[in-house]
């Protein structure tokens, strides 16, 4: 399955690194990267292969989500059907 | 590269974040009339045990579900068969039936069950006077069944018996737990038109025509929808419109996804998704702020009924495309004490139960969490309920009625119960004498529009 992960948090060093890491270490693989900077704050959305994730998806997100609160950011994974059904017809 | 866009996920990701959209209910409904029996004590465990066997997994799988999709489920709920046709065939105490009900709820985990209820639009049943009497009781013990009663419709009209019957059992349901800021009559509706496959409570039953096993949804979002319309402060009505249409579709449709995965996980049956915007008394969940971003300057005032019947027929509109089965109360509740909004707007008198009843007759439910002062007769109340009935039996639609008598309280006093339900102050009523009226007794006859064969 595929699932969005998107990253909001006061612009810093090693941001990315430190997702795409998070994410290597979980066996999810990065499939597109789109990041920008708005008034200092650092903006990044993935899209993200996860069915050979480690652990149960569930469990990825609410690690991910305090993985990112140790950083001060702002991390969400979402299932990417959350996405498609409400945008697409 | 990416075939979702940016402005949907950050659109989707607000939704949840700052407009607080979430699913209000799971809600799996079950059969009970396999565990009828004619020794009471053997019906309860037939019925714990169903229920345990078949809703054991629910809450898990509603937080794996929410944890996946990153999308909030506030609650998951049981409804089940009315029990007075449980207590039909083995007579004996309904009290037993409550407590059996609230030992199911304790081990599965889920906020409430519904379903101690009966159906007496026509007349009363075996077991349907003897349950109802005993309402005031199992909803001072239990602390998680709710209760209805459907007192009329449009084929049938209204049983003016059982209306005075519950103006009885709402006072006595309040006196009952008046140490618990009169809670009982809160988890108790009466309905005209009840449908039979609502997930959302306290009125949740499930039906005699409902398949043995059901996953029914409540969506919610009022707070998406104002925040839609807050982006277009200069828009026209028509455009408002659209614009509550395109914002219920996509509410929906998180509705539709999660109903179809509880179902499959479940290895249950997906039944309807209930497209109602159910609001919470949290700031940013109201379905009166929506109506005043149209454009009122406080819900209650003149043009209220208007934005309502707007706001009502839009959501339907737009959430009957995302959904492949829609059902239940499906619109806009109008609960006083859950909604911000609502309560602010009684508070300052600007909001009065006249205009509560002009607004039940163009939205999904009626006058629901109300709080009237503590001496209230019952007649008055069964009053409230024939009006309100009426409205329903007229428009062919549901209407119900769930006011609470705050004992010892009069208007100025406020209840608070809490939680989802809330809190909300003790509003007038007109009490000039309607006990006459309410004493004769009888049927409204249906009207006309019943004989449409």
């Amino acid at each position: 399955m595929r699932a969005v992960i998107t990253v909001v948090g006061e612009d810093k060093v090693g941001i990315f690194a430190k997702v795409s890491a998070f994410c290597a270490e979980h066996n999810v693989n990065i499939e597109g990267v789109s990041q920008t900077i708005l008034d200092d704050m650092f903006c990044m959305i993935m899209i993200v292969e996860a069915s050979k994730c480690i652990c149960p998806f569930g469990d990825f997100t609410e690690k991910i989500l305090e993985e990112g609160k140790k950083q001060g950011l702002v991390i969400h994974a979402m299932h990417e059907d959350i996405f498609n059904s409400m945008h697409r017809i | 590269m990416f075939e979702i866009n940016m402005d949907d996920i950050l659109e989707t990701i607000g939704m949840i974040e700052n407009e607080n959209l979430d699913i209000r209910t799971i809600t799996m409904g079950i059969s009970l009339l396999d565990c009828c029996d004619s020794d009471i004590n053997k019906a309860c465990n037939k019925i714990y045990e169903k229920i345990v066997r078949k809703a054991e997994n629910l809450v898990k799988t509603g937080e794996e579900i929410s944890r996946e999709y990153g999308i909030p489920i506030i609650n998951k709920r049981v409804s089940v068969t009315p029990i007075s046709m449980i207590l039909a065939a083995s007579g004996g105490n309904p009290l037993l039936y409550a407590k059996t009900l609230e030992r199911a709820v304790n081990t599965i985990g889920v906020n409430f069950l519904g379903g101690y209820s009966a159906l007496v639009q026509k007349g009363f049943a075996v077991g349907d006077e003897v349950l109802i009497r005993s309402i005031p009781e199992a909803l001072s013990v239990t602390d998680h069944i709710c209760s209805s009663v459907n007192i009329g419709s449009t084929t049938t009209g209204i049983n003016m018996d059982a209306v005075k019957l519950m103006g009885e059992i709402i006072k006595e349901a309040a006196e009952a737990t008046k140490d618990k800021e009169c809670i009982g009559p809160a988890k108790l509706v009466v309905f005209c038109n009840a449908p039979e496959d609502n997930p959302f409570m306290a009125g949740a039953f499930h039906g005699a025509g409902e398949p043995d096993c059901v996953i029914n949804v409540g969506i919610s979002g009022p707070g998406v929808v104002r925040a839609a319309l807050a982006k277009i402060p200069e828009a026209n009505i028509t455009e408002v419109a659209e614009m509550v249409k395109r914002t219920a579709f996509k509410i929906t449709r998180s509705g539709q996804l999660v109903a179809n995965e509880a179902s499959k996980r479940l290895g249950v049956p997906f039944g309807i998704v209930d497209l109602s915007l159910a609001p919470t008394p949290e700031v940013g969940d109201s379905v009166a702020h929506i109506l005043e971003e149209m454009g009122l300057e406080r819900c209650g005032t003149h043009g209220t009924t208007a934005c309502l019947a707007l706001l009502n027929d839009a959501v339907k509109k737009g959430g009957v495309m995302a959904s492949s089965s829609v059902g239940g109360l499906s619109g806009a509740f109008i609960p006083v004490s859950e909604d911000a909004g609502m309560i602010e707007a009684a508070r300052s008198g600007c909001l009065t139960i006249e205009k509560l009843e002009a607004m039940t007759a163009v939205c999904s439910v009626g006058l629901d969490m109300i709080v009237v002062p503590g001496d209230t007769t019952p007649s008055v109340i069964s009053a409230i309920i024939a009006d309100e009935a009426a409205i329903g039996m007229v428009n062919s639609k549901t209407t119900a009625v769930r006011i609470i008598p705050a004992i010892g309280k009069d208007v100025g006093d406020e209840l608070n119960f809490g939680g989802l339900l809330g809190s909300g102050p003790v509003m007038k009523l007109n009490t000039k004498s309607p006990a006459k009226f309410i004493n004769r007794g009888g049927k409204i006859p249906a009207p006309l529009q019943s004989l449409k064969n």
